[in-house]
C-alpha cells in the first residue's frame, strides 16, 4: 500500500468516526435529557395555537417516532441512525407539517455560499498579507495594516457584525440590514437576483471575513519569517534568483501547506461564527434555522439542524484533507 | 515565573500594555464588590439617562446604572472564563502530555479522539445541550460543557512539545534511575510544557469569553445573571441601538475588546518569549 492509499484511507477513517461520534453525541444529548421532548414538544406547539385534538394525537405518534420512543435505548439509537441515512427528520413543528429536511435544504445554500464565499476571501486574504509582512518586514504600510488586523483579531464575530451594523445599516445607511434577497426578485440565475444576493451578503460576509483573517495572518508572518532563514532561501538569494521567484516558489509556497492543514481544523469552529452572524443580519440560512428553532420550542428542527451540520462540516473537513495530496507533493512520495 | 514576568514588563513593550488593560479591567470588575446599589434591583434610578457626572456610563432602561451593572457583568464573565480555562487545560495537559509521551498505540487512540473533538462544530451542540437543559442550564454546566470542547487544538501543541522531550538526556536518565511515569511528565516535563500552558490559556479565555458572549446575547443563558452578554441581550430587549441609548451597548463592547486586547497582547509576547527564534528577530539577532 502507497503513501497516498494510506494517506486517503485514514483520513476515511477519520471521516466515518467524526459522523459516528457527532451523531452519537446529538442522540444522547437529546435522550439522557430530564425532560421529556415530546410532552415539552407539544406544550410549545399548543401555546402556538394548534388545539385540534387530532392533529395533536399524530404529533404525538410522529414525535415518539421521531425520538425513537419504541423499544429500549439500543433499538432507539438505530432507528435514530436509520433516520439520519434517510435525512428524515419527520416535521417541523413551527412549520407544521412542512418536513424538517425541507427547511433545512432551502436554508443550506445560503449557508454554504456565505461560508464558502468568506472563508475563500479570509484564506486568500489573510495568506498574501501574512506572508507579504513576513517576507518584508521593514515595509512600514504592512506593519500598520499588520497592526490594524491584530487589534481586530480578538474581538468576536458578534461585536464586529453589530459594530457593522450599526456604522453601516443604521448610521449610514449603506446596505441592506437584514435578509438574503431583495423580496419581490424571483429566485433564479440571472443577474438581478445574484446582485441582490452579494449586495445582501456583503455585511454578514464582511464580519465573518474581518474575524477570521487575523488567525490566518498571524500565522503565515511567522511561518514566512521562520522559513525567510532557512538554508534554501539563503542559497538562493546568493545565487541570485530574483527576489519575486523566491517568495513566491521558495517562501510562500512552503509556508502555505500547514496553513492548508489549519483551513480543515477551523471550517467547524467558522460554521460556529456563520450561526450567529446569519442570526444578527436576519440572513436566511441554516444557523438562523437553528436559533429560530430553539425559540418556538422546535425538537425536530433543532436535532435535524444540529446533526446536518456536524456531517456538512465533517464533510468539508474530509474534501479538504484529499486535496491536500494536490498541495503537498510530500504526501504521494514518501 | 516571578522574574520572567518582572523582565518581561521591562523589556517588552507589547507585555507591558497588555499587562496593564488586562490588570485595569480586572480591578474594575472587582470593584462591584462595593457598589452602592444593594442586590441590582431593577428600576431603582430613572431609566435612559445618558452617561453625565452623576452616572458615568448612563442608566439603562431597566433603572440600573450601566457603570455597576458593567463592572459586575464583566466580573462574572470572566469568571466563566477561567472556569473554562482551567478545566480546559487540566484535559488539554494530560491528554497532549500523555499522547506525545507513550506514543504508539496510546498515541494514535488520543489523537483520533481530539482530532474528531476539533472537526465538530461546538455551537451547534452547545445549542443543543442548552435546547434540552432549558432552564436546567446553569453557568457552572454550560462551562463544563465548553470546557469539553475546547481543549483540542491546544493539547496537540502541548503534544508536539513532549514528543521533543520524550528523546531528550534528562528523559533516558529518569526512566534509568526508575522514576514512574508519572512522575517524568509532572518534575521533568510540565516545567517545559509551562509556557505553552499560558500562551494557549490567554487564547482559551478569549475564546470562553466570546462564546459566553454569544450565547447570552442570543438568549441562551441565565439571562438574570449580569454578563456582558447578558446586557447586550436586555439592550436588544429594549431596541436600545433603535432608540438610541447607545451607552447601553457601547460600554460592554469597548469594556470586552479592551480586555480581549490585553490578553491577546499577553498571548502574542509569551508566544515570541516561547518562541527564541522570534525573539532573536526582534532584537536584531538573525538578519
Amino acid at each position: 500500500m502507497n503513501t497516498l492509499t494510506a494517506y486517503i484511507l485514514k483520513r476515511l477513517g477519520q471521516f466515518v468516526f467524526v459522523i459516528f461520534t457527532g451523531v452519537t453525541l446529538a442522540f444522547f444529548i437529546t435522550n439522557l435529557s430530564p425532560v421529556d421532548p415530546v410532552e415539552q414538544s407539544l406544550t410549545q406547539l399548543t401555546s402556538f395555537g394548534a388545539s385540534d385534538p387530532r392533529a395533536v394525537q399524530m404529533m404525538r405518534d410522529s414525535l415518539a417516532e421521531l425520538y425513537g420512543l419504541q423499544g429500549n435505548l439500543f433499538e432507539q439509537y438505530i432507528n435514530f441512525w436509520s433516520r439520519v441515512i434517510r435525512a428524515d427528520f419527520g416535521p417541523s413543528l413551527s412549520a407544521f407539517p412542512t418536513p424538517v429536511s425541507t427547511l433545512i435544504l432551502n436554508a443550506a445554500p445560503w449557508t454554504v455560499g456565505l461560508l464558502l464565499l468568506s472563508i475563500l476571501i479570509t484564506f486568500v486574504l489573510g495568506n498574501t498579507i501574512g506572508a507579504l509582512a513576513g517576507y518584508f518586514r521593514k515595509s512600514r504600510m504592512l506593519r500598520v495594516l499588520g497592526l490594524g488586523i491584530m487589534t481586530i483579531n480578538p474581538v468576536p464575530h458578534y461585536f464586529i457584525g453589530l459594530i457593522l451594523l450599526i456604522m453601516l445599516g443604521y448610521v449610514f445607511p449603506l446596505f441592506p440590514i437584514s435578509g438574503g434577497a431583495q423580496m419581490n426578485i424571483p429566485t433564479g440565475f440571472n443577474w438581478a437576483f445574484i446582485s441582490s444576493v452579494l449586495y445582501h451578503g456583503f455585511l454578514p460576509a464582511l464580519s465573518l471575513v474581518l474575524a477570521g483573517l487575523g488567525g490566518w495572518f498571524i500565522g503565515m508572518r511567522s511561518l514566512v519569517s521562520n522559513i525567510v532563514t532557512d538554508d534554501h532561501v539563503i542559497y538562493a538569494e546568493l545565487g541570485g534568483v530574483p527576489g519575486r521567484k523566491i517568495f513566491s516558489q521558495y517562501v510562500a509556497r512552503n509556508a502555505m501547506l500547514p496553513q492548508f492543514t489549519g483551513l480543515a481544523m477551523q471550517i467547524g469552529q467558522i460554521f460556529g461564527g456563520t450561526v450567529i452572524v446569519e442570526f444578527l443580519f436576519n440572513y436566511p440560512g441554516m444557523g438562523r434555522l437553528l436559533i429560530q428553532g430553539i425559540y418556538r420550542g422546535d425538537y425536530s428542527l433543532v436535532l435535524g439542524v444540529t446533526t446536518i451540520s456536524i456531517i456538512a462540516v465533517a464533510v468539508s473537513v474530509l474534501l479538504i484533507d484529499l486535496l491536500y495530496p494536490l498541495i503537498d507533493p510530500r504526501v504521494k512520495l514518501e | 515565573m516571578f522574574t520572567v514576568i518582572g523582565s518581561l514588563l521591562r523589556h517588552n513593550v507589547e507585555f507591558l500594555a497588555g499587562f496593564t488593560l488586562t490588570v485595569l479591567m480586572l480591578i474594575f470588575a472587582a470593584l462591584h464588590f462595593w457598589t452602592p446599589y444593594p442586590g441590582f434591583s431593577l428600576y431603582l434610578l430613572p431609566p435612559d439617562m445618558p452617561p453625565s457626572g452623576q452616572y458615568w456610563f448612563g442608566t439603562d432602561s431597566r433603572g440600573q446604572d450601566v457603570l455597576w451593572v458593567l463592572s459586575e457583568a464583566l466580573w462574572n464573565t470572566l469568571m466563566f472564563g477561567l472556569v473554562v480555562t482551567i478545566l480546559s487545560r487540566l484535559i488539554a495537559i494530560s491528554v497532549g502530555m500523555v499522547s506525545g509521551y507513550l506514543g504508539g498505540r496510546a498515541d494514535r487512540i488520543l489523537m483520533s479522539v481530539n482530532d474528531t473533538f476539533i472537526a465538530l462544530p461546538n455551537i451547534p451542540i452547545l445549542l443543543l445541550v442548552y435546547f434540552v437543559l432549558r432552564e436546567n442550564m446553569t453557568w457552572q454546566m454550560l462551562a463544563i460543557c465548553a470546557a469539553l470542547l475546547g481543549w483540542t487544538y491546544d493539547s496537540r501543541l502541548i503534544r508536539s512539545v513532549t514528543i521533543s522531550l520524550r528523546t531528550r538526556e534528562f528523559t533516558r536518565h529518569g526512566v534509568f534511575s526508575g522514576m514512574s511515569t508519572g512522575r517524568i511528565l509532572v518534575r521533568e516535563h510540565l516545567p517545559y510544557v509551562m509556557p505553552i500552558i499560558f500562551f494557549t490559556a490567554m487564547n482559551n479565555l478569549i475564546w470562553a469569553i466570546s462564546l459566553e458572549v454569544t450565547l447570552s446575547v442570543l438568549g441562551f443563558a441565565d439571562s438574570n445573571r449580569p454578563s456582558i452578554g447578558g446586557m447586550i441581550y436586555w439592550a436588544n430587549q429594549h431596541q436600545a441601538v433603535i432608540s438610541g441609548i447607545w451607552w447601553w451597548i457601547a460600554f460592554p463592547i469597548l469594556a470586552v475588546v479592551v480586555l480581549f486586547l490585553g490578553l491577546f497582547m499577553l498571548a502574542m509576547s509569551v508566544n515570541e518569549y516561547v518562541d527564541p527564534r522570534s525573539r532573536l528577530d526582534r532584537m536584531g539577532g538573525a538578519g
